[in-house]
């Protein structure tokens, strides 16, 4: 049994400790916001926060978060209006939309670390992002509009 | 005396304008019944078709989506849209009443019927090189069409351009009648397509350069001319193509609107084809013909050794790579790496292990790296809260190898790792047989 937080609360889990996290979140305790790519680390779509770092969840197994506070992007704000989310939806960044969440939990982590972000920067640190729409534009556009909004709160 | 030289400048310009008016009339020609179609033989209606799909006709005479020859295309010209006529047999609206002489004079001097000038849109300076036999075929042709009765809209050329009886000024100035001259140097079959190429489609109507009367610069023929916003590209020895056109690819472009090694039509050259040269009743001949006469007019047979080395050249300069960074190692770290590794700044980022500052990579021998990248980083393991995945089961031994060689590679000013390969598979080999976690 592994016991971590989840989205602010306590759960603990049966999965098997090798158990990937994606996995536990969304058969075991049912959030389906988190998506399975690849299942290699190699896509993004499954990136949820450990400890407030984007995380690939595909790849870590459950033990590796055993007492760690884990976010979905259904914790990422309690009423989904997170400036990350609300960008998105205002410059209708997604088209089919599966890689999303995975990519405004990486956008989330990089506004953290540079509140600033170049091009740069979010061609670095979204890389591992992958979206096959190619909404690559839009969310560019969309993490410059959250940036600029969060500095300004 | 300045007034004086004004005064006769002005009695010079009104005696020239009298003369070109007094020059400009032309007889009406007398109205005929509309022949009887059985008047006209098979073979001249069948050789009439032939010949007005390769003069393209209905690119002017037909408005997309109407009736065929029923006219009313705008054709934009610089001096304003002027609309091709209704050549069918319509008495009214057409050319129902044209006999094989108002036609042949249409064609080869520019005068309608009942005696007004047309405007040079209407390319009787090309016309008027045809042969009798043809234009007899063409009229055949025509005159056995369905008639439909519309009115084209009016033309929108301003005055006083639009007084037809001006027009004579511009055929004094720039118009040269007379049928088409035989080049004897050259074989039957050049001489074929010059003459449908001059005579019948007008290439040069489209591809010359025009004065600013809209008359074409013969010492420029052929040169290429901005037409309707695009650019009639030149067809002689200016043509830009980094292959030269051959006869075979101008036979495969004319006859199917595209060729390999130029790519396809574009603008009005479309119509010239899909709706004229394209069709089957253009005999493939006439089309090799024209092809024979432009690949001449480009040297293409002088170029035609260098059509390998150009061809080759132009694939390798549009390769994939070019003008693109493109390492697949810097792909493999940057879709498994990048997003946690990387820094901007003078300082890393606590959160964001800075490999290049890393011992993992300068150490002599990889060992400490391959075991991070096949374990990763526990909660507890190192910086408090950090967790890295383990890679074992998403990356190979080689997939790690080339990390690995990348990262010393670029991150480090130490030689190369040896024997990555085999390191990255032994470790792997080794923490599989002992249960860390």
């Amino acid at each position: 049994m592994t016991t971590f937080n989840l989205n602010g609360r306590t759960v603990s889990v049966h999965s098997p400790d090798d158990a990937p996290l994606l996995w536990v979140i969304r058969d075991e305790l049912g959030l389906t916001g988190t998506k399975f790519g690849c299942g290699i680390g190699f896509c993004g779509a499954c990136t949820v926060h450990v400890e407030g770092r984007a995380t690939r969840s595909c790849i870590t197994p459950v033990s590796a978060v055993a007492g760690a506070k884990v976010t979905t992007i259904e914790g990422l704000d309690p009423a989904g209006k997170h400036p990350l989310q609300t960008a998105w939806l205002e410059l209708q960044v997604p088209q089919c939309g599966y890689c999303q969440s995975g990519q405004i939990m990486q956008a989330a982590t990089l506004l953290k670390d540079y509140p600033h972000p170049t091009d740069r920067d979010i061609n670095a640190v979204m890389a591992g992002s992958v979206c096959r729409c190619m909404t690559y534009v839009r969310i560019r556009k969309a993490i410059k509009l959250a940036a600029a909004r969060m500095r300004e709160e | 005396m300045i007034r004086r030289i004004g005064i006769a400048i002005l009695a010079v310009a009104l005696l020239g304008l009298a003369g070109v008016l007094l020059l400009s009339w032309r007889p009406a020609i007398a109205p005929i019944e509309r022949p009887a179609p059985e008047s006209f033989s098979a073979e001249s209606i069948t050789h009439g078709e032939s010949l007005a799909a390769a003069g393209h006709c209905a690119s002017c005479h037909t408005r997309p989506g109407g009736q065929l020859f029923a006219g009313g295309y705008g054709v934009n010209t610089p001096f304003g849209v002027i609309y091709g006529a209704n050549v069918t047999p319509d008495p009214k609206t057409g050319i129902g009443t044209w006999s094989i002489e108002a036609f042949v004079r249409a064609m080869r001097e520019g005068v309608a019927r009942e005696g007004s000038h047309l405007f040079p849109a209407f390319p009787y300076n090309a016309y008027a090189k045809l042969t009798d036999d043809d234009l007899e075929a063409l009229y055949a042709y025509l005159m056995t069409r369905q008639p439909v009765s519309a009115t084209v809209p009016s033309n929108t050329v301003p005055f006083p351009l639009s007084v037809r009886a001006l027009q004579e000024g511009w055929k004094i100035l720039l118009f040269r009648s007379g049928r088409y001259q035989r080049n004897p140097s050259k074989s039957d079959e050049w001489n074929r397509g010059a003459y449908l190429a001059q005579a019948l489609s007008d290439c040069s109507g489209c591809h010359t350069p025009r004065n600013s009367l809209g008359g074409e610069k013969a010492r420029d023929a052929y040169a290429g001319a901005v037409i309707d916003g695009w650019i009639a590209p030149p067809l002689n020895q200016a043509n830009p193509s980094p292959v030269p056109w051959t006869k075979e690819e101008l036979f495969t472009f004319l006859r199917t609107g595209a060729s390999p090694l130029h790519g396809a039509a574009g603008a009005t050259m479309i119509p010239v084809i899909r709706d004229a040269l394209a069709l089957p009743v253009v005999p493939d001949s006439d089309v090799r013909a024209i092809a024979v006469y432009f690949s001449d007019m480009n040297h293409a047979d002088a170029r035609a050794a260098g059509v390998e080395t150009a061809t080759r050249e132009a694939l390798a300069s549009s390769d994939l790579a070019i003008g693109q960074q493109y390492d697949a190692d810097a792909s493999l770290y940057a879709a498994a790496c990048i997003a946690c590794h990387y820094n901007a700044g003078p300082v890393p980022l606590a959160a964001r292990p800075e490999l290049a500052l890393n011992s993992a990579l300068t150490l002599p021998e990889p060992t400490n790296f391959i075991q991070v990248v096949l374990r990763g980083v526990g909660k507890t393991d190192g910086a408090r809260g950090l967790v890295m995945p383990a890679y074992a089961s998403s990356l190979s031994d080689s997939e790690i190898a080339r990390l690995a060689a990348y990262l010393r590679r670029t991150r480090t000013k130490y030689p190369p790792w040896s024997d990555l390969g085999k390191k990255v598979s032994a470790i792997r080999r080794e923490s599989e047989n002992r249960s860390y976690k």
